[in-house]
């Protein structure tokens, strides 16, 4: 494989989980000072990408890729073209960054190295999922990011909230992976292709197939659940129990923006009918409004991030759930826009805890005298996403309102959730960037200063590249934006991004709409808090206790459960065990009325009548035996008759066999007997006695049909002939059981002794159990029994 | 269960079934017998020579613990599917050597180690059960 061009995407995936395996030796070795040279790897991975960004804005698209798993017609491929490769430029980008920052941040913490691990592989998980071209390797990765995500959430894994909040997260967005997994496999077997590029080459296939519904319901509930939409949206802001470079990471650039990826990814195939211009614009829509309302109810500076993160969240949905090209301009603008404004305030956010220590926004002021450079960071990374040029973020919100406003209804819908968010988005901003540096000074648990480079460094470089790309619009446009544009939408397009506002429109005048209706909120922050805060308590329900609730009532119905069938009484397992077993057996025949003929009489010698004399006296001893252990014994006489009989019709090797398990069979059951303190004599009740009677008789009557139905179907000798034509010559024995096992399917005989192996490890484990009660030392003999049964089924 | 009979007579009968035991594994590619078996009748062996001399005794003469030995024979069992990778053969191909030695010529194969895995991982998980069976009778 090549190391430059496409082909080494390969490498450029691996590279983040290699710096996964390597973080926690170097974080021991170099300290917190690591994060240098760690934090070359994604910028190495940037670098790759952004030279494949002439290719990929020249119309070119790739799928480099190896087989993975012929025979199911999986692949390991990626998929490049202008969406991913923007995706990929913000994760390995704003990773580079993020990895500076988390190298300041956690300094001199105990597990920091772990810390840059779950980073790097997070990092990894998310690359893979933006590339992926095959379904179920995008599925994959979709799942290791909620996993990944787990890790760093709780990562303060002694705190319960952070526990709670992981375990919510990983169950929201988890569990959404398994309605896209569905989703995916509906899609395979619609279209007949494993491959993003291969269905999304299919056009209309999937919009005019009938099962059309299913699958966008079921990719929704997969992309929903990741990007945080209303209802789903709760576990996001929980997720803030996660340290800053999580949540600078996770919810500006990756995680929350795998769902909107999805979207994007899927428009060209599944957008534009009208479930999807009804159900995203809708939930959407309400997403940021609900995301925006929310946000204004904090004073933790990291949960009004966090909810604005919703709220545009919820803003990028609108924008595709629209289909309409304009406004998915304003998304793919948006999209830039959002992941360097956020992650950059969400890491300011961060360096005011770390240095002030409070992110209590009403505990917080006059800053700016104390630490200039991150005031000048959070004004740049504000000003963007109040949408004030000459700022990414304006020109962002210019196009949208550009591709949203029109005459009629759903317009002016549109508009004015666009508008509303838009403001409240602006008060947030001002709220985060001017309240905690303007202003009196104000007394913060700890002496602020400036902090070190590691940790300004990511806010200045995110922030000014937020203005750079507005400066540099035109090639924002060419390089970026119109590649992305063509792979949502399916077709090449051209757009021209410009800063200066053309024509004086209605873009412009909304605007300044946005803008004056911001200001005259941000005026009345406190008021509007107060009232969202009075409202909520009056609801006093919402998802996040919906949560705990759906979670508290599965563990009671689980409990529940367990409890009717793991009654921990022996005689019920061995009961239910031996009954379905004669079900089994017996169903078929009467259901199917195909009972084996009668049975000739064969004419047995003296001997072989001998033999089953033997049994059948073994059986009769068993039953009127007035101990068990005579009954233990009895049961041996029965199976060495047995063995009696295999050897007397040739099966030496059988017969052998028998005998010896016969024994230890004996021997091991008196022992267990002995051990578990039993009472020499069987007290069951007689009611007991006749059910288990019936059952043991059902079961045998079973087996003996089912045994005397297959001896008298044809025998397929292919087998034997290959076995007795072949044992001597190819395998060089003469003893064909033993070649089979040995040889010929020796593969099975391992896998077996593996289990007799770990059986043995279980029975030893559970003898070592210092029993509690009774019932836990009837588990010995369960498991003893089973050991002896696997072995018996290793020889037969 | 401890008669003076029993205990005198148990080393020497567990000895022989060791021994005719390892015949039997030895023999079993063409004539009855083979790993399994083999590993039952030791089993057997380690089991009668417990019940009359103590489990302590039986962790002596093994020297390693049981479930130790059945490690090593799925180990075994693992290894001798290895040499027909090296010739670019499917894992677990069949290998036959002819040595010479004593004026014989001994047949040697990846089969032979195979089932010795098989019998030590029989008698290794086989009597870790029954001494800890007979360990807690006596305390």
């Amino acid at each position: 494989m090549p190391l430059f061009g496409p082909e080494a995407t390969f490498f450029a995936v691996l590279a983040p989980f290699a710096a996964a395996i390597v973080a926690p030796a170097l974080t021991r070795a170099m300290g917190h000072n690591a994060a240098w040279p760690l934090a070359l790897v994604p910028a190495a991975v940037f670098v790759f990408f952004a030279g494949l960004v002439p290719q990929v804005a020249g119309g070119e698209s790739f799928t480099p890729g190896i087989a993975w798993a012929p025979a199911y017609g999986v692949s390991f491929s990626f998929f490049i073209d202008g969406l991913s490769t923007m995706f990929a430029l913000l994760i390995s980008g704003i990773g580079t960054f993020i990895i500076l920052y988390a190298g300041g941040y956690l300094k001199g913490h105990a597990h920091q190295g772990r810390f840059f691990s779950f980073l790097f592989l997070f990092m990894g998980a998310m690359l893979g999922l933006v590339l992926g071209n095959d379904l179920l390797t995008l599925f994959v990765f979709w799942e290791l990011t909620s996993i990944t995500s787990f890790l760093l959430i709780g990562f303060d894994h002694l705190r319960a909230a952070s526990r709670r909040a992981a375990i919510q997260a990983l169950v929201i967005t988890g569990g959404g992976g398994l309605s896209l997994l569905a989703g995916f496999l509906v899609i395979m077997s619609v279209t007949g292709e494993a491959s993003m590029s291969q269905v999304l080459a299919g056009g209309d296939v999937l919009r005019e197939h009938a099962l059309y519904p299913l699958i966008l319901l079921l990719v929704l509930g997969g992309a929903f659940t990741k990007s945080a939409q209303f209802p789903f949206h709760f576990w996001l802001p929980n997720a803030m129990e996660a340290p800053t470079p999580v949540s600078a990471f996770l919810h500006s650039a990756t995680m929350v923006k795998a769902g909107v990826y999805l979207l994007m990814r899927m428009h060209p195939v599944l957008g534009d009918t009208a479930l999807w211009t009804t159900i995203l614009p809708v939930f959407g829509g309400a997403t940021l409004i609900v995301g925006t309302l929310l946000a204004v109810r904090q004073t933790d500076l990291k949960l009004m991030l966090a909810y604005t993160t919703v709220a545009s969240l919820g803003l990028l949905v609108m924008l595709t759930g629209t289909s309409w090209e304009k406004a998915i301009e304003g998304a793919a603008l948006y999209l830039l826009a959002h992941s360097l404004f956020k992650g950059a305030l969400f890491m300011v956010a961060g360096t005011i805890d770390h240095e002030a220590g409070t992110r209590d926004v009403t505990r917080l002021g006059g800053l700016r005298g104390a630490m200039p450079v991150t005031f000048v960071a959070a004004c740049l990374a504000a000003l963007s996403m109040s949408g004030l040029p000459p700022f990414v973020g304006f020109i962002a919100k210019e196009y949208l309102y550009a591709g949203i406003w029109g005459d009629g209804g759903i317009y002016y819908a549109l508009t004015a959730t666009a508008v509303i968010g838009n403001a409240l988005m602006l008060v947030i901003a001002a709220a985060v960037a001017l309240k905690p540096f303007l202003g009196a000074k104000v007394e913060t648990p700890k002496h602020a200063h400036e902090g070190p480079l590691l940790l300004f460094a990511g806010p200045v470089a995110l922030s000014l590249t937020g203005l750079a790309t507005a400066l540099l619009a035109h090639s924002t446009g060419v390089y970026l934006i119109q590649p992305v544009i063509t792979s949502i939408t399916g077709v090449q397009s051209t757009v021209d991004v410009h800063l200066v506002p053309g024509y004086v429109g209605a873009p412009l005048i909304l605007s300044g709409l946005t803008v004056l209706l911001g200001i005259v909120l941000y005026l009345k922050l406190d008021a509007l808090r107060a009232a969202m805060a009075g409202t909520l308590a009056a609801i006093g329900w919402g998802p996040d206790k919906g949560f705990d609730q759906a979670i508290a009532g599965l563990v009671r119905f689980s409990a529940a459960v367990t409890h009717r069938l793991q009654s921990g009484r022996m005689d019920i397992y061995m009961t239910l065990t031996f009954l379905v077993a004669a079900i089994a057996l017996l169903a078929p025949p009467l259901l199917t009325n195909s009972y084996p003929a009668a049975l000739e009489m064969p004419d047995f010698r003296f001997y072989e009548w001998g033999v089953l004399v033997i049994a059948a006296v073994g059986l009769i001893a068993v039953l009127t035996a007035r101990t068990r252990l005579t009954a233990i014994v009895s049961l041996g006489i029965q199976g060495f008759a047995v063995a009696l009989i295999f050897m007397l019709f040739g099966a030496p090797d059988l017969s052998f066999t028998q005998f010896m398990v016969e024994t230890l069979s004996v021997v091991i059951l008196a022992l267990v007997m002995t051990r578990l303190n039993l009472q020499p004599r069987d007290h069951r009740p007689k009611g007991y006695r006749v059910v288990h009677g019936l059952i043991a008789t059902a079961l045998g009557v079973g087996f003996a049909m089912l045994l005397i139905r297959v001896t008298q179907l044809t025998f397929d000798r292919s087998l034997s002939d290959f076995f007795e034509a072949y044992s001597r010559t190819i395998a060089h024995g003469r003893n064909i059981v033993n070649v089979i096992l040995v040889d010929f399917r020796g593969f099975d005989t391992f896998g077996e002794i593996a289990v007799v192996m770990i059986t043995g490890l279980c029975v030893l484990a559970l003898i070592r159990v210092r029993p509690k009660r009774a019932a836990e030392g009837a588990l010995d003999k369960a498991s003893g029994d089973e050991a002896l049964s696997k072995r018996e089924e290793v020889q037969v | 269960m401890r008669t003076i009979i029993f205990r005198t007579i148990a080393p020497y009968l567990a000895a022989l079934m060791v021994l005719f035991s390892i015949f039997v594994l030895l023999r079993g590619h063409n004539e009855p017998g083979g790993g399994f078996i083999g590993g039952l009748i030791a089993a057997s062996a380690f089991a009668i020579y417990g019940i009359a001399c103590g489990v302590a005794a039986v962790r002596r003469a093994i020297t390693l613990h049981p479930m130790t030995i059945s490690a090593w024979g799925l180990f075994i069992a693992g290894l001798s599917g290895l040499p027909s990778l090296f010739l670019k053969q499917p894992f677990m191909t069949s290998q036959w050597w002819y040595v010479h030695a004593f004026g014989v010529e001994i047949p040697l194969s990846t089969p032979l180690f195979f089932d010795i895995g098989v019998y030590l991982v029989v008698v290794g998980s086989i009597s870790s059960i029954a001494l800890a069976l007979e360990e807690r009778e006596s305390d």
